[in-house]
């Protein structure tokens, strides 16, 4: 038993110690990766050098089309750690033209389907009004695939899903954290700023997680899928979840169900953990 | 006094609306009611201040949890009843939102998942054939703004100091990006899309049109007609124009995004 997990455990690759270009490479079928845009394409942000910011020829967003399972792909890949993984003007427009693309792939009959690789922040505040121009696009071009071909986001951390991508990530037809995941529309910092400390201590990150971590999020039914950090163990969910076709109906059209289980809701007393994974249950 | 302070959102809703009844089981911080416009059916949508919303970080017109999936509840509704009709109902989303609800137990109940509710919903009517139009009234923060307007076919906006289009606000935007309010300010007036007016914004060539008004918060007859004529004619021209958001890009101060589009093509 004890030779058998060290065998596992040796066969085990990390997927969130990989840049974006690496975890799009692994998930996509093995020779198949095509990356869009690379970075020799220097298609860089015009607004951060006004602002004295150094760009990165890709943006901080990895584009590759490929194989998944032996069918047609786009794998689209935030890089957490160029400026928190934020969307400005060309990054999102590289998300929404790839989804964009896609979708017309599947108006003329070849069943592109897509996987997005959500390590944001989201909005980059640099490029405000076009990050978040870009973040509502990328949002239609989402709701429009899904009709088609399943749309699967993947938060594996270690940034998180936050921002406008959150909600982006509340679109796709199957959701999968890890749990170095964090998912949540507002960073702990803003609330605290606009809410004071009593509400949300952005320090606390035990507290942080209990509420917005990979783990609690599975436990209350606001995700799909909660995978181990293995890229193995990502490609045999992510072909699980194609195999399986459309979900009958999407997280995000289920407003009556959430609105039953919201309103009974004691919002006298503060949220905790135990509260919210009871009140979701049965979703 | 901000503009959700004001109830610009309820102001107009109330004069666009007329004597139509808001339809209930909705959250009390949504008014939805249905009218004619120009002959056409459409379902006028506005978020409004409700100082008794059980969400305490929602009371001043924020969209919360019960905004978000209220939003989706009321155009879904508007999507089934139209199925199968030739001509859907328009969708005019008014739009007055401060920002999105700040809070924990936003966070915990997954308001993320709310706002897609409301997203999901605007933008599954625009690919359905519903005409979809922003009327922005006030500010057009955020999230908030994701959830309700910016999902539509097209976006107008009184000319105002007050109407205003963000990602977030002054203070906490200088705080995330190690700035003080100052220097935020500063590089906003060099830089159009950290910009917090409206001129600024629209030279991002978001916006279909920006009309005058003479009383923004409560509106005049004068107004209303102006306001009235002009989404009669953009219902229009929505009818005659592909479902998708492509009318958006173009603009010189947004010329990378049809770039990379350009590029991503000749890739693809």
């Amino acid at each position: 038993m004890a030779e058998q997990n060290i065998q596992r455990l040796l066969a085990q690759r990390s997927f969130t110690e990989l840049g974006a270009r690496e975890r799009a490479r692994a998930l996509l079928d093995a020779g198949s990766f095509r990356e869009l845009l690379d970075p020799f394409a220097r298609l860089m942000s015009p607004w951060l050098p006004k602002q004295g910011i150094v760009p990165q020829a890709d943006d901080g967003v990895v584009v590759a089309k490929g194989l998944i399972d032996g069918q047609p792909a786009v794998v689209i890949a935030i890089e957490g750690a160029f400026q928190g993984g934020s969307l400005g003007e060309v990054g999102g427009a590289k998300i929404a033209g790839a989804l964009e693309l896609a979708v017309e792939d599947n108006k003329a009959g070849t069943p592109t389907r897509a996987v997005l690789l959500l390590e944001t922040g989201g909005v980059r505040l640099q490029e405000a009004n076009l990050g978040l121009a870009a973040i509502a696009e990328i949002q239609a071009a989402i709701v429009e695939l899904r009709q088609y071909q399943p749309v699967i986001g993947l938060v594996a951390g270690p940034v998180g899903c936050f921002g406008g991508m959150s909600i982006a990530a509340g679109l796709c037809s199957y959701l999968l954290v890890t749990r170095e995941a964090r998912l949540g529309l507002n960073g702990p910092q803003v609330i605290e700023q606009e809410a004071g400390l009593d509400e949300y201590d952005s320090r606390d990150r035990p507290f942080i997680w209990s509420l917005t971590g990979g783990e609690q999020r599975h436990a209350s039914s606001l995700v799909d899928g909660y995978v181990s950090d293995d890229v193995e163990a990502i490609r045999s969910e992510l072909h699980g979840l194609f195999a399986k076709g459309k979900p009958e109906l999407e997280r995000s059209r289920r407003h009556a169900w959430f609105l039953e289980r919201l309103r009974a809701v004691d919002t006298s007393v503060q949220a905790d953990a135990a509260a919210v994974r009871s009140a979701y249950q049965g979703a | 006094m901000t503009t959700a302070q004001q109830q610009r959102g309820l102001h107009w809703f109330q004069a666009l609306a007329g004597d139509a009844q808001s339809i209930p089981g909705l959250p009390a911080s949504l008014r939805v009611a249905d009218g004619e416009l120009g002959g056409q059916a459409v379902r006028y949508l506005a978020v409004i201040a409700d100082a008794d919303n059980p969400f305490p970080r929602a009371r001043n017109g924020e969209v919360g949890l019960l905004e978000g999936w209220g939003l989706a509840q009321a155009v879904d509704e508007a999507i089934e009843a139209d199925r199968d009709q030739a001509h859907k109902r328009a969708l005019i989303a008014i739009v007055d939102v401060p920002s999105q609800a700040y809070g924990r137990r936003e966070e915990a109940y997954g308001i993320h998942q709310a706002l897609a509710g409301a997203v999901d919903a605007y933008a599954r009517a625009r690919l359905a054939g519903h005409a979809v139009i922003g009327l922005l009234v006030g500010k057009a923060m955020s999230g908030a703004f994701l959830a309700h307007g910016y999902q539509a076919n097209r976006l107008i906006a009184l000319r105002d100091a007050g109407v205003m289009v963000h990602a977030m606000g002054k203070a906490a935007a200088a705080r995330i990006t190690l700035r003080s309010v100052d220097e935020l300010e500063a590089l906003a007036a060099s830089v159009p899309p950290m910009a917090y007016d409206l001129d600024n914004y629209a030279s991002l060539g978001l916006l279909a049109e920006v009309l005058n008004v003479e009383q923004v918060t409560q509106p005049t007859a004068t107004d209303l007609s102006r306001v009235k004529d002009a989404l009669s004619r953009t219902l229009a021209d929505i009818a005659e124009a592909p479902r998708d958001l492509r009318n958006r890009l173009g603009a010189a101060n947004r010329a990378a995004s049809s770039r990379v589009r350009e590029a991503l093509r000749a890739q693809w």
